[in-house]
């Protein structure tokens, strides 16, 4: 039995923990409804301060802030990128949980594993984890919206039906392939292209940076794949096949962890062509690297993931960014490391070394 | 279209796999047994004339609930023409088929034997939750519902079961238990949630025998019905 005097050390231990303990008391395997998460964006911001900001960088049709984290250690420079969203699709609900779990992983690791910190100084990681605040809050609202995709713009003038698919709405080849111009289809691409302002809010803000970002993630559900640009067939990435590279190592390091297969290619040749996506949209603006992760499961459960199934996800497709992520960091920071990098290396090493000698002998 | 040798991992073999995997849950689902394409090892396409095209496959297949797998052979034949008809498809199984469910099966028929009215409604929920009591319930409306997904399968469509939105038990005829299921499916490849209404009987011995399939005009806010009784 506890005294009053033991159970009052019990408390005071707890309040010291609580005063101490800098990491935000949050469920990562549960879903969260938007305005827990935007609760959660604010803890984090204060309880990271010295790596973490938030910024809101635009609106959605029906006037929500759409907001993204900024994480990165301050060099006062201007700094290399990685962009992230999440739930650009209002019913692929494990989409925002990985993100903030991405967020809670770099935010744990990168002040004990120098590799991460090494990357925080280096570049700023931009992570939203919910787009479609709109459709997301939709898809909350009863059973009957579970299954929303798309924003929730209202259709063109006499249309009886709501709402653009965002990630056929970007300035991409847009309306040319895998789209519809029934506004009542789930792959309505829009009245135009960049009609709807949460497309916008993105592409202003990626657009004025773009030089700085090396690597633009975009993450859906389900069907397990990593897709490279681009979504109409009739245009190829001048870098295809290192794309195609560094995903298929990304899918391998998925593999490893939980033996789940995810499948690398184009979008045409893996799932279905298509237009007017973000993803293709960062591609054309130079953005060097992108790519659409489409997280389990392979129709299972589809759209309903179980959230017994969250931790594991996230676990697997956390391993396979950070295979990107790692990948392009150390090709803009470190230079090529193989093949010619290595060898020219050598050489220098051989001529310096040689160069030495002979001055110490002389 | 992609003709002889396909790649596994795209879309025309993979399309024509999901085929596959509605045929065998037309012959072998039930309310413990449901299966899934696991993987496409190879693909082989062809135009056949005055018919249409012909794929034919290597995969393994998935039981989503022993979890075991089993290799299969199998032919789909997508046949030409203005209007869509089903796909002809040749495949069987001689392992997965033999995994013991009969008890489970015989303890499900007589406890439900003489029940009667709306055993359930959004399975999964919103959050993928299935309560253990209806699981079979769920299985057993995928294997009801692979009867019309490979009815509407084409090269163009992906299809898979969203939701099973209500499940609504009808009175026992001729020793089978009968259902009326209201399920939403997903079609991939349009990103479209399609409702359709399902009726059938399902005993252990007969298995599953669709009397009536019914696609609905949603409300193209993919919503779900409201429970109407």
């Amino acid at each position: 039995m506890l005294n009053s005097a033991a159970l009052g050390f019990v408390v005071l231990l707890s309040a010291v923990e609580a005063a101490t303990n800098e990491r935000v008391n949050y469920d990562y395997y549960k879903y969260h409804s938007m305005p827990e998460i935007s609760k959660w964006m604010t803890q984090i911001a204060q309880n990271h301060s010295e790596v973490v900001t938030i910024m809101d960088y635009g609106q959605t049709y029906e006037k929500r802030n759409i907001s993204l984290l900024k994480i990165g250690l301050s060099t006062g420079e201007r700094k290399k990128a990685i962009w992230m969203d999440c739930g650009i699709h209002a019913r692929e609900w494990i989409a925002p949980a990985f993100c903030q779990y991405f967020v809670s992983q770099i935010l744990q690791t990168y002040k004990t594993d120098p590799k991460m910190e090494e990357m925080m100084k280096n570049m700023d990681f931009y992570v939203t984890p919910v787009l479609n605040v709109d459709g997301y809050l939709y898809s909350w609202k009863d059973n009957n919206t579970r299954l929303w995709r798309k924003n929730r713009s209202p259709g063109p003038p006499g249309c009886k039906c709501d709402g653009t698919d965002l990630n056929r709405n970007f300035d991409a080849n847009w309306g040319t392939v895998g789209v519809s111009s029934d506004c009542c289809s789930n792959t309505y691409c829009g009245s135009d292209r960049v009609s709807e302002p949460e497309a916008q809010a993105v592409a202003s803000f990626v657009g004025s940076r773009k030089e700085d970002i090396l690597c633009f993630l975009t993450i859906h559900s389900y069907s397990q794949l990593l897709l490279i640009p681009y979504g109409n067939p009739n245009f190829i990435a001048p870098n295809q096949d290192e794309l195609m590279e560094v995903g298929l190592a990304a899918a391998e390091a998925i593999k490893a962890v939980h033996g789940k297969i995810y499948k690398v290619g184009t979008s045409p040749a893996v799932l279905y062509a298509n237009s007017g996506s973000s993803r293709d949209w960062a591609r054309m603006q130079g953005i060097p690297f992108a790519y659409t992760f489409e997280l389990r499961d392979n129709g299972t459960f589809g759209f309903e993931l179980p959230e017994n199934q969250i931790q594991p996800t996230c676990e697997e497709a956390y391993s396979g960014a950070l295979h990107i992520v790692n990948y392009v960091h150390d090709k803009t920071f470190k230079g090529p490391m193989d093949g010619a990098g290595a060898t020219a290396a050598a050489a220098l090493w051989t001529v310096l070394l040689a160069v030495g000698v002979t001055s110490a002998s002389m | 279209m992609a003709t002889g040798e396909l790649n596994p991992n795209h879309y025309p073999a993979q399309r024509a796999a999901k085929a596959v995997q509605h045929y065998l849950n037309t012959l072998y689902g039930s309310p413990y047994r449901v299966i899934f394409l696991n993987r496409v090892h190879s693909g082989y396409a062809e135009d056949v004339a005055d018919s249409g095209r012909k794929y034919k496959l290597e995969i393994t297949v998935q039981d989503h609930i022993s979890n075991k797998t089993e290799n299969c052979t199998a032919e789909v034949l997508f046949p030409g023409g203005e209007q869509q008809r089903p796909p002809q498809v040749q495949a069987s199984l001689e392992e997965l088929p033999t995994t013991d469910t009969k008890a489970e099966e015989e303890a499900l028929f007589q406890k439900y034997k003489t029940n009667q009215g709306v055993l359930s409604e959004h399975l999964p929920d919103s959050h993928g939750h299935v309560d253990p009591d209806m699981e079979p319930f769920l299985h057993l409306g995928s294997a009801a519902s692979s009867f019309i997904m490979l009815n509407e399968s084409t090269e163009n469509t992906l299809y898979n079961v969203a939701q099973v939105a209500n499940v609504t038990q009808l009175k026992t005829e001729n020793d089978q238990l009968k259902f009326d299921y209201y399920v939403l499916l997903h079609d991939m490849i349009s990103q479209e949630i399609i409702h359709w209404k399902l009726l059938f009987t399902w005993s252990p011995q007969e298995g599953v025998k669709v009397l009536q399939m019914e696609k609905l005009p949603h409300s193209h806010h993919d919503e779900t019905p409201q429970n109407n009784n």
